[in-house]
């Protein structure tokens, strides 16, 4: 069972997080924490010294942590992007398809299942913040 | 129409096994019912007052004559010989076992079928103008970009936990068949020196707060609908009320910031989203324009028709509809006998009308948000052989837009949110106008019963529209009069107090009795209506 995972090949960020309310005043934080209804694009001033987004979900049915997510990787953030809260094994793969590389849940994940997840779709029908091609590219790809 | 390739099966394919698999871990425990509970309904598995209820989806209405008899087939072997055509033209079945649903979804799957995102709160079936392709009046075929956004709009990403439902329509004619401005995204293709691009309106709903959707951009083209329809959800999955589910639709984040400011955030994420190569090139739309060419016609064919059977002669006047290629028509089989339960067809009915669609109809059939079926097809030369085996099988009702041609939702018969029954008020009430010749003498006039305020029957859109409520334990209806689901969108207003059922049945008829007493030459019940104005009716109906 895992209760932390990483796509990513460097140390997880182990910067304590402040919320975003403050973070703006605090000039050597280098870690936040976006809830659902807070707006990630007050954060794209400071992507560059950002190492780590903690994205909340309070409830998975909650849907707005994936286009914070995807925000920030649209506007360039490279740093750590974690799920962290009620993130199931059902959602994971969607939310690496949003940017996010890390998960953190509240109850652990079978490590089976998260491998499952991650090697369910064969394909992609949208262009996201991941590297995947579009079914629409590879099809016209000889054109 | 649109066939699937390697990329779309082996999608469909992987959604089949995630599926048994999540049935596999709720069955073992190891997923808690709340858990389970939005991703089966995302497989369009809802659970009903007597068994779990599977809606499979028909894309944009669109079926083969394959993909028909297959419908029929599940409906023999998993439920109890029943479907039910929806208002969202899918199809549903109400007598599902949860341990059944994979193999089901494996059997769609065979077929290019599946029952994806058919619930939820994610993006549901596009839907479409039931006579997409056929109608002379169309400025484009819709289809192609139904089918565009099909594929966009299937597991995406970010827009699978939205506020609330989110349902797409597309029609490309100034006649509007499909309800569009009651979605929560309506398209309409137009043409614009000789561009083709879609007016777009967002915002319209059913529901307990009904709206109309009001335009938000004029005209957007292919080149950027994608981005342009994603940043209108984004704003939407960012912004929409997620604090009362109630008023958690599209269209009431627009009714609340208006429609100006809703438009201008939009143009705001859409100037970003725009620069992100979202759009697939237009090479995508034209691969899948081909699947829906024109089929082969034959040429020289005679548009006349032997009308000596006064029977067939009636039912082409009522349930036949122009074509745009002589020689040709688009034929309407009613699911509305007479006391029937609206939508509803046996599989023998279903598997009859797939054999009549490969012989006579170019293997094609379509489902219509008035929960009919549609032949698009059809030879006129063949038109009376058609017409009888139809009749021959229950399916020959020449009641068209008639009163009797009822919308209805399956009511307390089936559904656990339901406040009264639908279905047997709606059956009653075409009894009654039916067997006192009321029906044709009315002529087009538009009947929806809703068994709750969730509006599943339209009845917001109806010419007449009936809403069941619970009094104080009893089944009570109130009546509206006035809405219009089509290009002249209107939503209907409630008369007074409600009726019990056999006071609906005749509230209704006097209502009709005033219309047939006032219309002048060429009057339809709703432009007697919008004519006279509430207060008539009221006094016919109460006085």
């Amino acid at each position: 069972m895992a209760d932390f995972i990483t796509l990513r090949s460097d140390e997880p960020a182990q910067e304590p997080v402040v919320t975003l309310e403050s973070f703006g005043d605090q000039s050597n934080a280098t870690a936040v924490r976006i809830e659902p209804g807070e707006d990630a694009r007050e954060l794209l001033p400071f992507l560059g010294r950002i190492a780590l987004v903690e994205v909340n979900f309070p409830a998975y049915t909650d849907g707005r942590g994936y286009s914070a997510a995807r925000i920030l990787r649209e506007a360039g953030y490279t740093g750590e992007l974690r799920a962290v809260g009620d993130v199931l094994v059902d959602q994971i793969s969607h939310m690496r398809r949003c940017g996010f590389d890390s998960f953190k849940p509240n109850a652990p994940l079978d490590d089976a299942d998260v491998e499952a997840a991650f090697a369910r779709w064969p394909d992609v029908y949208q262009k996201t913040v991941d590297d995947r091609r579009p079914i629409w590219a590879k099809r016209h790809e000889e054109a | 129409m649109y066939q699937y390739d390697t990329y779309d099966q082996a999608m469909v394919d992987a959604r089949v096994e995630e599926f048994r698999d999540q049935v596999k871990r709720r069955l073992e425990g190891k997923m808690t019912e709340e858990q389970f509970r939005p991703l089966r309904l995302m497989n369009g598995l809802y659970l009903q007052l007597h068994a779990y209820m599977l809606r499979v989806a028909v894309p944009y209405g669109t079926l083969s004559a394959r993909q028909m008899r297959m419908l029929g087939h599940i409906a023999r072997k998993y439920d109890k010989g029943y479907g039910h055509f929806t208002t969202r033209q899918n199809i549903q079945y109400n007598w599902i076992k949860l341990s059944d649903a994979p193999d089901i979804l494996a059997d769609l799957a065979s077929v290019e079928m599946h029952a994806i995102q058919t619930s939820g709160n994610c993006i549901r079936n596009i839907s479409a103008d039931q006579y997409a392709g056929v109608a002379a009046d169309e400025a484009a075929d819709p289809r192609p970009w139904a089918e565009l956004l099909r594929q966009w709009s299937s597991f995406h990403p970010e827009f699978t936990y939205l506020p609330r439902k989110f349902k797409i329509c597309v029609i490309a004619s100034p006649e509007d068949r499909a309800a569009m401005r009651l979605h929560d995204i309506g398209l309409e293709l137009v043409k614009k020196d000789g561009v083709v691009g879609a007016r777009v309106f967002v915002g319209g709903g059913m529901g307990r707060t009904p709206m109309v959707a009001p335009e938000v951009n004029p005209f957007v083209t292919e080149d950027e609908l994608i981005s342009y329809v994603e940043a209108c959800l984004r704003v939407y999955n960012r912004y929409g009320r997620r604090d009362n589910k109630y008023k958690a639709r599209i269209k009431i984040l627009v009714h609340e910031l208006g429609v100006e400011e809703y438009r201008r955030q939009v143009a705001e994420e859409f100037a970003h989203m725009k620069t992100l190569g979202l759009n697939p090139p237009r090479e995508e739309l034209a691969r899948i324009a081909e699947h829906f060419a024109d089929p082969a016609y034959e040429t020289g064919l005679s548009d006349d028709l032997d009308r000596s059977d006064p029977d067939f002669a009636l039912w082409v006047d009522r349930n036949v509809a122009q074509h745009k290629q002589a020689g040709y028509a688009i034929v309407n089989i009613s699911l509305k006998p007479i006391g029937g339960i609206p939508g509803d067809a046996s599989a023998e009915q279903i598997e009859l009308m797939a054999d009549l669609a490969e012989r006579y109809s170019l293997d094609e059939l379509r489902v219509t948000h008035a929960q009919n079926i549609v032949l698009p097809y059809v030879k006129k030369a063949e038109l009376y052989a058609l017409w009888q085996a139809l009749e021959a099988n229950g399916l020959g009702e020449p009641n068209l837009d008639l009163v009797t041609d009822i919308i209805a939702c399956p009511g307390l018969d089936y559904c656990s949110l339901a406040n009264a029954r639908s279905i047997p008020v709606a059956q009653k009430i075409a009894q009654r106008l039916a067997s006192n010749g009321k029906d044709a003498e009315i002529g087009e006039l538009k009947l929806k019963i809703s068994g709750c305020i969730n509006a599943c029957g339209h009845h917001h859109a109806g010419h007449i529209g009936i809403l069941g409520v619970d009094r104080k334990g009893t089944e009570n209806y109130q009546l509206l009069l006035g809405g219009s689901g089509a290009e002249d969108c209107s939503l209907g207003t409630i008369t007074g107090p409600g009726f019990d059922e056999n006071g609906i049945v005749d509230a209704v008829e006097k209502a009709t009795d005033l219309y047939l007493a006032q219309r002048t030459e060429g009057e339809r019940f709703l432009d007697t209506y919008r004519r006279l104005g509430m207060a008539p009716f009221k006094e016919a109906i109460y006085g």
